[in-house]
């Protein structure tokens, strides 16, 4: 096995497991939508990067949460929900961005490129995941409480918009990672799925976030054992055992609510 | 007397309509005020004026910064049916989340079983929801509850339990309430003051023995009303 493979198989287990658990506060706000235009917002930064010639991920990082900060912005002034305020900056991004993107180069963008991480790529991976992590245990039964009813929220003193904020931020961070493992194209499935999986077998709160966490972390180190014996990319491959785990789930749902 | 709340000439507007127009006012500590209307006369409007969740003109003073509870009408159950939300984990929403024998304790005053804590908060028939609802508020010992029609869904015996429950933690704690409710024995028995607004943006104030007449009632509601007043 080589250290490559094991650096790969890391990040995709931190990257997969922070996704999950976020996406378990997404599937409550109904916002896991938000996170595939996020994703998408790569690649005008992916289109830099190839025209100039400089890391890949340098470029995505900051158009993915100034994309998250406008948003964020734009909810405050507007009062659009977010998931239409998401298309809209998706749109406007990826429409700029299919102006110059040199298609034919984008392959990575398109559909990840975990299998080439290095070692100081892992380091500031499980750095951030960790960092992430913290920050989502940090606002999760605050943000709930925003999602159950926001009057409530308010007046146990909550600063929504700080909170808000901070939960866009991690999106961004989550959906940035989540390009690094499977891509712009499909990144929404790493929040997406682990969460809906997870809903269908849990009944209460901690159960639902410890299945995301595990069904993330599982399909990750799944799609890349798989890719290793079989000539096919790595982040479609993560995506489809994530797929399977989430049939696989509906057959033992509970009924209960 | 100990005064805890003022509210001179105040105006609110939503959307650009006026819902409450001059409204004056004052709330001493350990009152129980009672806000009358019909619908649309805006009784959840001023709740949520005094609470500071909607811009107004003119003045609310609070003379103290009490812990408020706040069981708000709209909180219906669809707004948790989609989550994995235990009783359990509804109440470790709180900050901070009270222990497991505080909820059972609080269940059990408001007439539920603890056995519903690991049941999902969406499963609840209405009525247990609202009652777990009014258990949370009063969980963290707030100094004024606002309660908005606390007892919406919840059967004859259940609302009397929830008004007698609310009646003695306010005569233990020196609670300062106020209530929104539309059944008129509950103003009678149990508060202080009653606050009546109208669709005409009209108001009136007083004891519920000044002002809870048929006249009045007819005045409010806009058509004869029927009361019986306990003794």
């Amino acid at each position: 096995m080589s250290f490559q493979f094991i650096f790969s198989l890391i990040s995709g287990i931190f990257i997969s497991g922070v996704a999950g658990y976020l996406g378990t506060l997404m599937l409550s706000k109904k916002m896991s939508v938000v996170a595939g235009p996020l994703a998408h917002l790569a690649f005008p930064g992916v289109a830099l990067a190839l025209i100039f010639g400089f890391n890949i991920s340098l470029g995505v990082f900051p158009f993915v949460i100034i994309g998250a900060i406008l948003i964020w912005i734009l909810e405050e002034r507007t009062k659009l929900p977010m998931e239409n305020l998401a298309a809209i900056i998706f749109a406007s991004g990826v429409g700029t961005a299919l102006l110059f993107l040199p298609i034919d180069k984008a392959e990575e963008a398109l559909i990840g490129s975990i299998e080439k991480i290095t070692f100081w790529e892992t380091i500031i991976v499980v750095i951030l995941s960790l960092l992430v992590f913290y920050v989502i245990k940090r606002l999760y039964q605050k943000m709930m409480l925003m999602n159950v009813y926001e009057d409530l929220a308010v007046i146990e003193g909550i600063n929504i918009k700080l909170y808000n904020f901070l939960y866009l931020l991690s999106i961004a961070v989550v959906v940035a990672l989540g390009v690094y493992l499977v891509g712009g194209l499909i990144t929404a499935a790493l929040i997406a799925i682990p969460a809906a999986s997870a809903k269908n077998i849990s009944k209460g709160l901690r159960s639902y976030k410890t299945w995301a966490i595990v069904f993330g972390s599982v399909s990750a180190v799944a799609g890349i054992f798989i890719a290793r014996f079989v000539q096919l990319p790595t982040g479609p491959l993560v995506v489809v055992s994530n797929v399977i785990l989430f049939l696989v789930s509906i057959i033992f749902r509970k009924q209960s609510f | 007397m100990n005064m805890l709340l003022e509210v001179k000439n105040l105006n609110v507007k939503l959307d650009g309509e006026t819902v409450i127009q001059d409204l004056s006012f004052q709330v001493a500590r350990g009152e129980i005020l009672t806000i009358l209307g019909p619908n649309g006369a805006g009784k959840s409007v001023l709740l949520k004026t005094l609470l500071g969740l909607l811009p107004y003109e003119g003045e609310i003073v609070w003379h103290q910064k009490p812990k408020i509870g706040y069981l708000p009408q709209g909180l219906n159950q669809l707004s948790v049916k989609n989550y994995p939300l235990t009783v359990a984990d509804f109440f470790a929403l709180k900050n901070p989340g009270p222990s497991l024998e505080e909820i059972s304790k609080y269940l059990l005053l408001v007439g539920l079983e603890k056995d519903i804590l690991l049941k999902t908060a969406g499963s609840l028939s209405g009525g247990q929801f609202q009652r777990m609802l009014v258990a949370w508020v009063l969980i963290s010992h707030p100094h004024i509850l606002f309660f908005d029609e606390p007892t919406t869904g919840i059967d004859i015996g259940g609302g009397e339990t929830i008004y007698s429950l609310l009646h003695t933690i306010w005569e233990k704690e020196r609670l300062t309430v106020f209530l929104v409710t539309h059944d008129l024995s509950i103003v009678y028995k149990h508060s202080t003051h009653v606050l009546c607004l109208t669709r005409k943006r009209h108001f009136c104030y007083g004891a519920p023995k000044e002002i809870l007449n048929a006249e009045m009632l007819e005045q409010v509601f806009g058509r004869e009303i029927k009361i019986y007043e306990h003794k």
